[in-house]
């Protein structure tokens, strides 16, 4: 059996024993996470140390595991959207987007400029909290703690934008297949301008906080790189990618939800270290908030959600007094829509890339065979590559850099 | 110039004839099955063919479809993307009960986890993966469970019965 099948606890207790026996070194095992108040999330890394500095790691990964792809093939179309809010938690609604998108491109639905133009702007801003979350808990773990304070009441902000669209702040269930499930609030529109109004300034500060800052640039710059070659065939996507220098985005490349109408450019980094990639996210948040004000300043009238009554919810006191909608109603909420029998992949860029639904259908109710393509998956198996040789208060930083996040870890 | 779907039609037959079939577009994407012997040569082929150039592994997928014949038990899916051309493939090959497919791990690295993961919960063995063990499930565990055997919810259950419904194998 080979080594590699063994725990990692067991495999670096052989290595430690016959390195003792060589020369006499004295290495160690540590065992970071799965609960440290470091990992910001569920991690769990075995690490093989000598003194302090990494030799190997191996991630032990599935602490929230859920079945969601097992969960999924049991359930009508319309419930799956609760199940890929709690993957990326942190812009749960570019996900729930993502979900919608795929399954009107399985049913064939054209979504109305409205709509489209409503669902960019919320995407952005769900990329907005996704990388002020990031960035600023990068701060922390570098010793500065001002910069998270300073910037998170703004992701309260947008959470309060998201509770004005749908009621809800951090799982948002956001969406209807079609559209939206109500139109925006005058009040959604007003806090919108005002966040777009007060955090320009505020993100500027921010950056000038970290990005000429000594100490930060000290703990960052060439810490955790990889070329864009070996970042390629991990399967890179999103910030952590153009961070080593390949502008790959979904949005260009397979433009979805009308972003083909707005310009933006793609900021990319050099040499993929912890720095380019916090850069690349600060960056990225200046194209979301204009891409935010292009939408907003084109928006063009129309309906929120699509004319297809076989599987939008009709209005509720239209179920209590109209037989039709009685009809309609019992039928989608049993999930008994008339489907395709196709293989659909969809994919959008989300906060940490490319997040794609494989969907199979055979026709019935619920999907046959749904497969998430989860970024932070994929690009979690580079970690242990990222840290060897480094430092253990390196491999944190490194860790936030990344931006994993445990729920799409896991799924 | 773009690559044309009748392009990497022709260089594929070319190069393994009959072993690649069932050409179609499947929505956007262009779609093959290819015989689960050779899948390492076809990615290989589709990754390092200077045309071609399939450099992306955006995804793989295992399948299972307990009602085909009995070597068509189980499905893994490839997907790849060329970023210079924007184009994607999607490769298909079928298994039979037991499940053993050549790995493409020393093609790309990301297919280790991803062959962990259709190894952790269909069993799909992967012959020549470094690591092939379980990854998000527990050591412990003895059953694949997305298979299609293991219902959810209770077997005994008969108000989800399609048939309850107006659907039938006919009109579905």
């Amino acid at each position: 059996m080979s080594d590699l099948l063994l725990t990692p606890e067991h495999r670096y207790a052989k290595i430690i024993e016959s390195r003792r026996n060589e020369d006499g070194s004295e290495l160690s095992i540590l065992n970071l996470g799965p609960t440290h108040p470091a990992t910001h999330g569920i991690f769990q890394n075995i690490l093989l140390m000598d003194g302090e500095r990494i030799l190997d790691a191996e991630p032990t990964i599935g602490y929230i595991h859920r079945a969601f792809e097992k969960i999924a093939e049991n359930r009508a179309f319309y419930q799956i959207n609760v199940l890929t809010d709690r993957m990326n938690y942190c812009s749960s609604p570019i996900n729930n987007m993502a979900w919608w998108m795929t399954v009107e491109k399985l049913l064939n639905i054209e979504v109305p400029k409205r709509a489209q133009y409503l669902r960019v702007i919320v995407m952005e801003l769900a990329r907005i909290a996704d990388h002020i979350i990031c960035n600023s808990i990068l701060g922390v773990d570098t010793g500065a703690y001002t910069g998270f304070l300073y910037v998170f009441q703004f992701r309260e902000k947008i959470y309060e934008i998201y509770e004005e669209i749908c009621g809800a702040r951090l799982t948002t269930n956001m969406g209807r297949i079609g559209g939206f499930e109500r139109e925006w609030s005058e009040e959604a529109f007003k806090k919108l301008n005002a966040f777009l109004d007060e955090f320009p300034a505020v993100w500027k500060e921010f950056e000038n906080l970290f990005e000429r800052n000594r100490i930060f640039i000290d703990r960052t710059v060439n810490v955790g790189p990889i070329s864009a070659e070996r970042a390629m065939q991990y399967g890179f996507t999103g910030p952590n990618l153009r961070a080593a220098g390949i502008d790959y985005d979904v949005r260009k490349a397979a433009p979805y939800s009308s972003y083909e109408d707005f310009e933006f450019d793609i900021p990319v980094g050099q040499s993929g270290d912890t720095y380019d990639r916090f850069c690349v996210r600060n960056a990225e948040v200046w194209e979301s908030l204009s891409i935010i004000r292009q939408a907003l300043a084109k928006l063009p009238e129309g309906p929120y959600h699509a004319d297809v009554p076989d599987y939008y919810l009709p209005p509720k006191e239209d179920v209590y007094h109209n037989m039709e909608s009685l009809i309609y109603h019992f039928k989608i909420v049993m999930g008994e829509v008339p489907v395709p029998v196709e293989e659909i992949y969809h994919s959008v860029e989300a906060g940490n890339g490319e997040l794609g639904f494989y969907l199979i259908a055979d026709g019935s109710r619920t999907p046959y065979r749904l497969k998430f393509r989860r970024p932070c998956y994929i690009y979690y198996q580079a970690y242990p590559e990222m840290i060897k040789g480094a430092m253990l208060s390196d491999a944190i930083v490194i860790l936030s850099s990344l931006n994993v996040i445990a729920g799409e870890l896991d799924a | 110039m773009a690559l044309e779907t009748v392009h990497i039609q022709e260089k594929l037959t070319q190069q393994f004839g009959e072993n690649v079939f069932r050409f179609e577009m499947q929505r956007d994407i262009f779609s093959f099955e290819a015989n689960a012997s050779i899948i390492h040569a076809v990615i290989q082929f589709l990754k390092e063919e200077e045309e071609l150039n399939f450099h992306f592994l955006t995804d793989l997928a295992a399948v299972h479809y307990p009602d085909n014949d009995a070597d068509h038990q189980f499905a893994v899916v490839y997907q790849l993307h060329n970023w210079v051309e924007n184009t994607r493939i999607r490769v298909r090959a079928y298994l039979n009960e037991n499940p053993v497919i050549d790995t493409i791990t020393d093609l790309f690295l990301s297919a280790n986890w991803m062959e962990r993961e259709a190894f952790d919960f269909y069993g799909v063995d992967f012959k020549g993966h470094p690591q092939l063990k379980r990854i998000l499930n527990m050591d412990e565990m003895e059953s694949f469970p997305l298979r299609k055997e293991f219902p959810m919810e209770d077997g005994g259950r008969t108000d989800k019965d399609d048939r309850f419904f107006g659907r039938t194998t006919v009109n579905c």
